[in-house]
């Protein structure tokens, strides 16, 4: 195994590394948008709370999960490791650097955009994750009305389980832990929301750059293919990805 | 034209350094930016002082030896030349301009703004050659090889090894140059036999020489007087990825 360590100990060994978990990444982010799309639903939040539940308590998911928290750990502190013995390699700096002559911001300053990322990553943690893990968030019960599908909702007691679903003369019943409500009270306040989209901002030009740029680690570099990723990283991960998730804080504050 | 230039001196590589700041009166625009400098020296040279060393020979551009951080910018202000090749009517009258060596941990500071390119020696010597003789030139098409594969490692030949992709480099990487040095090898026959050898031992010289890592700013080859492109990075990449998971 000495050929493995001293591989990835070397520098393209290490950037493989940020590549690879990168990219797991940049799909966790994809499936996170797909799941909280469903804030966006007039269902009093029926769909959001089912899915935290599904998502809390599929043991396939519950694995993965714990693979993405030691993901995210793994490349921050791994990243900031890089930019630091990277430093190491210019001991003296220069006095006049002329940066945006030969590359962009963020391409520079993605050690700086990553731990924006990460505080608030830890503050999007403790303020939703932690709290329907631990704290004490309310229950409420739904009456869906399976001819119309109209759903109506109510606060309820908790109750030992995570979720209590059955049908009764053509109405479907489900108690659950109501985090659509945390979440719309949360972004009640102007600076949470605030945070929330200067934290995408971030996420978008750190993904512009870092998208196109694991592939080129990998040694993916071909002239058919180059413009595909290009578009992708801008588009998808730059901006589409971020928009949408920058619009949930923004929609409850304005629906309020 | 009248030019105010911030020249960095520093004796030795264990000497502090500092800006030292000269007046020259009659720049003429026709001259080369190194030109600039041997009339800054006969005005040192005629005032008693020491003069600034600095590396220069071929004078047209192709040997690699003037290096020279410009206005915060490897070779100046200007793209895909070196410093020789860079003409003071590339400034205007009564500029200040700031003159720094390659800043590298690699590179370190012989004296002024002379720098010890030595590293990217030791790394050719780890593998950037063809072991065994191939012999004279072959007849023409004695040994087809594509026209757009020959293009390719044409382009990744020019590299002249001057450094600039270090200096230009936020992280002081080497990787545009062993990239290129890699790829102009790995692309044709001769060089192909000892492929993978020869990119795991460049990339450990490398490292152990104290360059930094690639983060594709592509500061590099946006400052590479010879266009040297990033997909020769990549190449690299590539080469060493199969080459340290495949090779024994």
């Amino acid at each position: 195994m000495n050929w493995l360590t001293n591989f990835l100990k070397s520098s393209i060994g290490r950037k493989l590394l940020m590549a690879l978990t990168g990219f797991f990444l940049c799909a966790f982010l994809l499936v996170h948008l797909i799941g909280n799309m469903q804030l966006f639903k007039h269902d009093h939040g029926l769909a959001f709370n089912t899915y935290a539940v599904f998502m809390t308590s599929n043991p396939i998911i519950k694995f993965t999960s714990y693979g993405l928290y030691a993901t995210i750990l793994f490349h921050a502190f791994w990243g900031l490791y890089l930019v630091n013995t990277n430093r190491k390699a210019r001991p003296v700096n220069y006095a006049i650097i002329d940066g945006k002559a030969n590359s962009s911001w963020n391409s520079r300053w993605m050690g700086v955009l990553g731990t924006i990322i990460l505080a608030f990553i830890v503050f999007h943690m403790a303020d939703f994750w932690a709290e329907y893990k631990f704290g004490e968030v309310p229950y409420v019960q739904y009456s869906q009305d399976l001819n119309t599908l109209e759903v109506t909702a109510m606060p309820t007691d908790a109750i030992d389980s995570k979720k209590i679903q059955f049908t009764e003369s053509n109405v479907e019943i489900t108690i659950v832990k109501n985090l659509y409500q945390e979440v719309a009270v949360a972004f009640r306040e102007w600076w949470i929301v605030l945070l929330y989209v200067l934290a995408m901002a971030s996420i978008s030009f750190h993904l512009v750059h870092g998208f196109k740029s694991a592939f080129q680690t990998l040694g993916f570099n071909h002239k058919k293919y180059n413009g595909l990723i290009n578009f992708i990283g801008v588009w998808v991960f730059g901006i589409i990805i971020p928009i949408l998730f920058a619009a949930m804080p923004v929609y409850f504050f304005i629906n309020q | 034209m009248k030019i105010t230039l911030k020249v960095w001196r520093q004796k030795n590589n264990a000497a502090k350094g500092q800006f030292e700041t000269y007046k020259l009166d009659h720049v003429s625009e026709d001259m080369s930016f190194l030109e600039m400098f041997d009339v800054l020296n006969e005005q040192l040279i005629n005032e008693g002082k020491e003069p600034v060393v600095f590396d220069h020979d071929c004078r047209e551009g192709i040997c690699g030896s003037c290096s020279m951080y410009i206005n915060g910018r490897p070779h100046g202000p200007k793209n895909a030349v070196t410093t020789c090749q860079l003409h003071m009517r590339s400034f205007k009258d009564g500029d200040i301009i700031v003159v720094e060596p390659w800043r590298a941990a690699a590179f370190p500071v012989l004296k002024d703004l002379s720098v010890d390119r030595s590293s990217f020696d030791r790394i050719m010597s780890a593998g950037g050659f063809v072991s065994v003789n191939t012999g004279n030139a072959q007849d023409a098409n004695n040994l087809p090889i594509g026209k757009e594969i020959a293009d390719e490692a044409f382009s990744s030949a020019a590299c002249i090894g001057c450094g600039a992709c270090v200096a230009a480099c936020k992280n002081a990487s080497a990787m545009l140059f062993v990239s290129a040095k890699v790829s102009q090898l790995a692309l044709l026959p001769q060089g192909q036999p000892e492929a993978r050898k020869r990119v795991l031992a460049m990339v450990n010289q490398m490292d152990a020489e104290g360059f930094g890592a690639c983060t594709n700013t592509g500061a590099c080859s946006a400052e590479c007087p010879k266009e040297i492109s990033l997909s020769n990075i990549a190449r690299m990449n590539r080469e060493y990825l199969s080459a340290g998971i495949i090779a024994e």
